[in-house]
């Protein structure tokens, strides 16, 4: 084996728009990279959960005695050892931190207890004894309204009336359909995990995987009956989020052990664990119908969207927001009516995931798109430009858009990207694989567009914000940001924009925690580049002026004289120069909250400012089906995307692929499949997530640089749309390439196989 | 119920484990016992390939090991890829390429990697789609995976090639 010398930090960051590489990229390629269930205290006990196994009934009674008196067991807990709040929730504190009476899904925690080993954690659980009386469960989302409350809030979470424009508006043509989407989990790499070493003072130190530190610490703090001081929360090496880490999970129960016990315990979910123990993607019912005139002009659009909740809020009132707000896609449309609902159910409870409910609605929107093309006679294309946004439209909130909208853009560069997809001879390229493929005779392709939108950062008034602290000292610069790093890259981006402002090839970034700094929100809605990437810059800078201002003052030079660039401070005027570390020898600090321009919460109609920004993406697939046995195989993946302005191309291009990647999961693949409140397939071997061999080369037609005004740099987030676009080519292309109409997704072998697909295009005639 | 010490052959050192449990797997004591934490835990069923290491010349999910059936075999993990201090190419293809996001998989694949080349010096990219396609990755979508295995391999080429010239 040959072997590379490479020094062990890194010593050269890059500029804003440079291929920086990952500050924490060594640690990762060693195995050095701590993630959260790789900690080990001395001391340490180990933590499990008692999860119902009935997704509906009440708990009549729960015994811990036996696995209290087992050796080895330190602690064994239930509700009536939660000390504070009972509750938590991210929006609404509506889930019991241990099931208090009454269990609303398969999965939820009941009892958690503390032990030696692993295996004396299973023994224990296994000996604590509860007695459910079995109800009924709720499991039909159409049906949430009219039975009877499962929970004291009600089964409606949420419903917005969306009414746009006049009401009255009819066109030429008319097409209808209706659309469902399946659970899709984020299944992140890495399961829940962490470690609560309790102090001498009755607090709690946790290390843990998240996506926002502070969000959590304030309801763990709440949960424990403690001040939010006494509960820091350090971040843990993350091994991807995606959505699933927006809820806490495992952090309050781990902070109970530890503060009864007097002792670090660690807690680490199995993957079936881990499949019950966080929210999955909406599953949705979507009926919708488009009006056009003739030449393709939108006139309006009528839907009703149900999304299913399971049995606890946690976002998905944010969500049903974003679904309702984009129901139509990126097109301008005059006249629009959209029911959102939410409903809770006893299924297994839903909330965020990458795209946060654009992804179901963009499938919906898409297919109605395709079918008004066929209906019209025209290209889809054709239709999709000739009504795509424009920046100054009015969305269906009757926001008017006032940074960049390159929908069209989007649209024309990726359908004009020459495919290189060949027909392979290979027979492992066939769908399903090699010797799968019931006849190679029968295997047709399709080809198909489909274009999606999002808002990016928090909406609807939410108070969004993110904190940043720089320090220089002897030529160094110190970041320090909450701003959870889930793999995506800010960490790169911190150092580049510190060296893009500062000049300093140096620097740190100080470890994660609530303990240092206030918050920098979630490390969600395609954010954290703008947000803490705002807040960096700005730290940044205030620390680039107050150095140039103590240097002028020093010198008696004009501080406009003075620039700070490659490690320097330099006069323009030639009168002197010194080196960076001397000047600052005695430290300069700055910490800044940034902000985004402020929303508003929409009123009755489903109207208002509620957004602060857009982004754009379009899909191009091509896909191979066997007709036969139902099986697909995606050839190709073009894409283009509204990016803003790039800031680092390595990164950008890994969001694009990986973003696409678990939307042709959804396609063709990913499904929690439930039955009767239980989940069927918890595990990697009956939950297919895409392998190497089912992802298509992505090919990037276009990234759209058109800086969005008020954006740092200019720079959009990147990180969800290549995940809503994605969805809803695969399937338009085998729609295309079938001529069935396809209405779910994921696209399951029996829905093609037997149902005799031709080949031919769809006739866009009305489903009945 | 604890099993007779053994000794576990790791990394080029030897690691005896005292008190181990008979049922415990290879990934378990690596990484909860000999402070070996680089092999990853996912699914411990063999689906995801993170907890992937070298047994002599055979690629195995470290899960489905038995920790005391690996005595007297050679075992390699990602901390033992290269010398300390070093990296060895593949590791330096991930970072170049941008094949690191969370790195949950990345030790794993590389493990994985590093034994594909070793076969296979310049392969076709269905030979690697299908060699990496035991080894789970959520965050790349595997392009810039495929595309540091290319890196990696022109690199261990171009090693080799000068090695004959020298």
């Amino acid at each position: 084996m040959s072997v590379v010398t490479t020094p062990q930090r890194i010593d050269r960051t890059g500029r804003v728009g440079e291929n920086a590489p990952r500050p924490d990229g060594i640690p990762k390629v060693t195995g050095d990279f701590a993630f959260s269930g790789d900690f080990r205290h001395a001391g340490m006990l180990w933590g499990g959960t008692l999860r119902s196994p009935h997704p509906s009934a009440r708990v009549l009674s729960v015994d811990v005695s036996r696995a209290l008196a087992m050796t080895g067991v330190h602690a064994a807990l239930t509700w009536e050892d939660v000390p504070g709040s009972l509750h938590y929730g991210l929006e609404h504190p509506d889930q019991p931190v241990l099931a208090d009476g009454v269990v609303r899904y398969q999965g939820e925690p009941v009892a958690v207890v503390a032990a030696d080993h692993p295996d004396t954690v299973r023994r224990a659980l296994d000996a604590i004894v509860v007695d459910y009386r079995e109800l009924q469960p709720l499991i039909d989302p159409e049906l949430a309204e009219e039975a009877p409350p499962i929970h004291p809030d009600g089964n409606l979470i949420r419903r917005i009336q969306l009414r746009h424009g006049p009401q009255e508006a009819v066109g030429d043509v008319a097409v209808e359909g209706t659309y469902e989407v399946g659970m899709q989990d984020q299944a992140p790499l890495g399961t829940e995990s962490g470690l609560a070493v309790p102090d001498d003072r009755g607090g709690v130190d946790l290390y843990v995987s998240t996506q926002d530190l502070h969000a959590d610490r304030d309801q763990v703090a709440a949960c424990l009956g403690l001040e939010p001081e006494a509960v820091r929360l350090t971040l843990a090496g993350v091994g991807g989020a995606f959505g699933a880490r927006e809820d806490i999970s495992l952090h309050v129960h781990l902070c109970l052990l530890a503060l009864r016990t007097g002792r670090p315990v660690k807690m680490s979910y199995s993957r079936t664990e881990s499949f019950h123990g966080h929210v999955h993607r909406h599953p949705a019912r979507m009926w919708y119908r488009h009006h056009a005139r003739a030449d393709g002009t939108l006139v309006r659009v009528e839907a009703r969207l149900l999304f299913d909740g399971g049995a606890y809020a946690s976002t998905s009132s944010a969500v049903l927001a974003n679904a309702t707000c984009f129901a139509v896609g990126p097109y301008r449309v005059d006249s629009a009516q959209i029911e959102g609902v939410a409903v809770r159910t006893n299924n297994p409870p839903c909330g965020a995931m990458r795209g946060f409910g654009c992804v179901q609605v963009c499938f919906a929107h898409e297919a109605q798109m395709d079918r008004l093309a066929d209906a019209l006679g025209m290209d889809p294309v054709e239709l999709r430009l000739a009504n795509a946004l424009e920046p100054g439209d009015r969305i269906i909130t009757g926001q008017r858009i006032t940074g960049t909208a390159p929908v069209a853009e989007v649209i024309r560069s990726c359908a004009d990207h020459p495919s290189a997809a060949a027909r392979s001879d290979n027979p492992m390229s066939r769908p399903g694989g090699a010797g799968r493929t019931a006849d190679v005779e029968h295997v047709v392709r399709g080809e198909a567009l489909a274009v999606g939108f999002k808002n990016l950062m928090f909406s609807e008034g939410f108070d969004d914000y993110s904190t940043a602290a720089c320090r220089l000292a002897d030529g160094v610069a110190t970041i320090t940001s909450a701003c959870a790093e889930v793999g995506q890259g800010f960490v790169t981006l911190a150092h580049q924009i510190a060296h893009e402002v500062l000049g300093v090839d140096e620097v740190v970034l100080a470890p994660v925690s609530t303990a240092t700094i206030a918050s920098a929100g979630s490390t969600s809605a395609s954010r954290q580049t703008w947000m803490s990437g705002g807040a960096v810059q700005a730290a940044c800078e205030a620390v680039r002026a107050r150095l140039l201002d103590r240097v002028a003052a020093a010198h008696g030079v004009p501080v406009d004289d003075l620039v700070l660039v490659d490690g320097r401070v330099a006069a323009l005027s030639g009168a002197f120069e010194m080196d960076l570390a001397e000047a600052t020898a005695q430290p300069v600090e700055a910490e800044e909250v940034y902000r985004h321009a402020p929303t508003v919460a929409l009123d009755d109609d489903g109207q208002g400012d509620a957004h602060v920004s857009f982004a754009f993406s379009a899909h191009r697939a091509i896909v191979d089906v066997d007709v036969d046995l139902g099986l697909v195989k995606v050839v190709e993946l073009t894409t283009s995307q509204d990016v803003g302005r790039v800031l680092n191309p390595l990164q950008v291009i890994g969001q694009l692929e990986g973003g696409a990647a678990q939307g042709i999961g959804l396609a063709v693949l990913e499904e929690l499949q439930v039955a009767e409140g239980r989940i069927l397939n918890p595990s990697f071997t009956d939950y297919l997530l895409p392998t190497a061999l089912d992802m298509p080369p992505v090919e990037i037609a276009a990234l759209i640089e058109q800086p969005e005004p008020g954006a740092p740099f200019g720079a959009k987030g990147v990180g969800e749309p290549p995940t809503i676009s994605s969805t809803a080519a695969v399937a338009a292309a085998v729609r295309r390439a079938t001529g069935l109409d396809l209405p779910r997704v994921p696209i399951r072998p029996a829905d093609i196989a037997f149902r005799g697909g031709t080949g031919q295009r769809p006739t866009g005639e009305d489903p009945s | 119920m604890t099993v007779d010490p053994y000794v576990l052959h790791i990394n080029g050192a030897d690691h005896p484990v005292v008190d181990g449990r008979i049922d415990e797997s290879l990934l378990w004591v690596l990484r909860e016992r000999l402070e070996l934490p680089g092999s990853k835990n996912a699914c411990e069923e063999g689906e995801c390939g993170s907890c992937t290491v070298r047994l002599d010349d055979e690629i195995v999910c470290s899960c489905l090991v038995l920790a005391a059936s690996a005595a007297g075999r050679r075992i390699t993990t990602i901390e033992g890829l290269a010398a300390e201090g070093e990296l060895a190419d593949v590791q330096q293809a991930f970072i170049d390429a941008g094949a690191v996001q969370c790195g949950f998989c990345t030790p794993g694949l590389l493990v994985a990697i590093d034994r594909l080349l070793d076969d296979h010096p310049d392969p076709e990219e269905l030979t690697v789609q299908e060699a990496i396609s035991g080894n789970l990755c959520r965050c790349t979508g595997y392009g810039r995976i495929l595309a540091a295995v290319q890196l990696a391999a022109a690199a261990r080429r171009g090693s080799e090639t000068q090695a004959v010239v020298r």
